[in-house]
């Protein structure tokens, strides 16, 4: 028995190695169906709490074009969970029991969304450097080993590259505006710089999952990898708008032709993480509540299918 | 909990005329009607489809993987099947 299981384990290693995608009723190990359940919920759940600091801003959009965008990139967030939501049902998880999950506060979501929106800028800055750091995340797991997963993430990266380019496009309008508002996109670039950096997750030696993710091809690169290569993309794109990254340590190094960069306070990380961050608790409330208010149009909705079943019966 | 949760529905779009519908995703709904203007929503925000086809997902019934070797096997020794099997003179056109 014991050496039956081990083959049917090796035959799915073998399947990975050839790049071949496990679909929903393949046989899988446990340890690779709970982590990818964990990841694609946390996943789903980051972009349904990311709606919240961009919704904050809805009604007071600058002019209509910005409000139209901003609606239709919080739209798209509320699709990308829901693509993200029906991967995850594919293992076997349950919707109702993810979203509970999230509401006790068992389950995470990315660290970015507890910091709060404190002025316009900020959607410029979120859609040009937190979607930039999403992207960078999400356009390797287009080729992530689980079929379901990597098929909603290529509609997710799709999208998503609009969401980057408003956002360069309000930050480069107040760059190219008045002083007021380009020290207003500075000082948003000073406070989401380093909660940006830590979006990719703890450095590669002190996640100890990575290893495993990326043997079963869940991964593809490694956290510190994608840091590395966010900080060159990002640099000049920032120069370019003439702002200054918040990093006295930051210098192009000729030898690794990359930049070197100071470290992440991995103290604020993990602190943020455990549910401190400065927007954790009214972040959930939100969510806890519009998942309360909206239980009688739930209720309300399968009653009526009900009632309408029984009258053509 | 889960007696309360809206039933699961498979979607499938028909991204232009012409071509076939193809499965996309799943959503919950409470009903049909639903589940076709959920998918409208999620699914063709962009322009991605002309037609969609919803169908609960507990009415799907599918293959068993396991079954794969056995219940394709048939076909694998068939290649007389495939218009290469046969060899055609270099002076025969249109063929």
């Amino acid at each position: 028995m014991e050496t039956l299981e081990l083959t049917q384990e090796e035959q799915f290693q073998a399947r990975i190695d050839e790049d071949i995608r496990i679909e929903p009723k393949d046989w899988m190990p446990e340890a690779y169906r709970k982590t990818l359940i964990r990841q694609i919920s946390q996943h789903a759940h980051s972009e349904l709490v990311g709606m919240l600091p961009e919704g904050n801003w809805i009604t007071r959009a600058p002019s209509l074009k910005r409000k139209s965008i901003l609606l239709a990139k919080v739209q798209d967030e509320a699709g990308h969970g829901l693509y993200l939501y029906s991967a995850a049902e594919t293992l076997g998880a349950s919707r109702d029991q993810m979203l509970a999950d999230l509401h006790s506060g068992k389950a995470k979501y990315s660290s970015i969304f507890n910091y709060p929106t404190l002025s316009w800028a900020d959607m410029g800055t979120i859609g040009w450097l937190v979607d930039g750091a999403a992207i960078l995340n999400q356009v390797p797991l287009c080729r992530t080993s689980y079929g379901p997963y990597a098929r909603a993430m290529v509609r997710v990266c799709k999208e998503e590259s609009f969401h980057q380019r408003q956002g360069f496009e309000i930050m480069q309008t107040l760059c190219e505006g008045a002083t007021e508002q380009k020290a207003m996109a500075q000082e948003a670039l000073n406070r989401w710089w380093w909660p940006t950096l830590m979006m990719f997750g703890p450095a590669d030696a002190d996640s100890p999952n990575t290893e495993q993710s990326m043997k079963w091809r869940i991964k593809r690169f490694t956290n510190d990898e994608l840091r590395q290569k966010f900080v060159d993309m990002m640099v000049p794109q920032a120069e370019f708008l003439g702002l200054t990254v918040p990093d006295d340590k930051l210098q192009w190094n000729e030898a690794k032709q990359g930049y070197d960069f100071g470290d992440v306070d991995w103290a604020e990380f993990w602190d943020v993480v455990k549910g401190n961050g400065p927007c954790s608790r009214e972040r959930l409330q939100a969510r806890v509540d519009a998942w309360d208010q909206g239980a009688w149009v739930r209720e309300a909705a399968l009653a009526h299918a009900e009632k309408r079943k029984q009258r053509a019966a | 909990m889960s007696q309360k949760e809206w039933p699961l529905w498979e979607v499938f779009i028909r991204s232009k005329q012409g071509l076939d519908h193809k499965h996309v995703g799943s959503l919950h709904a409470a009903d049909a009607e639903m589940a076709i203007q959920n998918a409208r929503d999620v699914y063709t925000r962009r322009l991605e489809g002309v037609s969609i086809w919803v169908v609960e997902s507990k009415h799907v019934h599918a293959s068993n993987p396991d079954d794969s070797a056995a219940f394709y096997e048939p076909a694998n020794d068939k290649i007389y099947r495939h218009p290469t099997f046969y060899t055609v003179p270099d002076s025969i056109k249109h063929m």
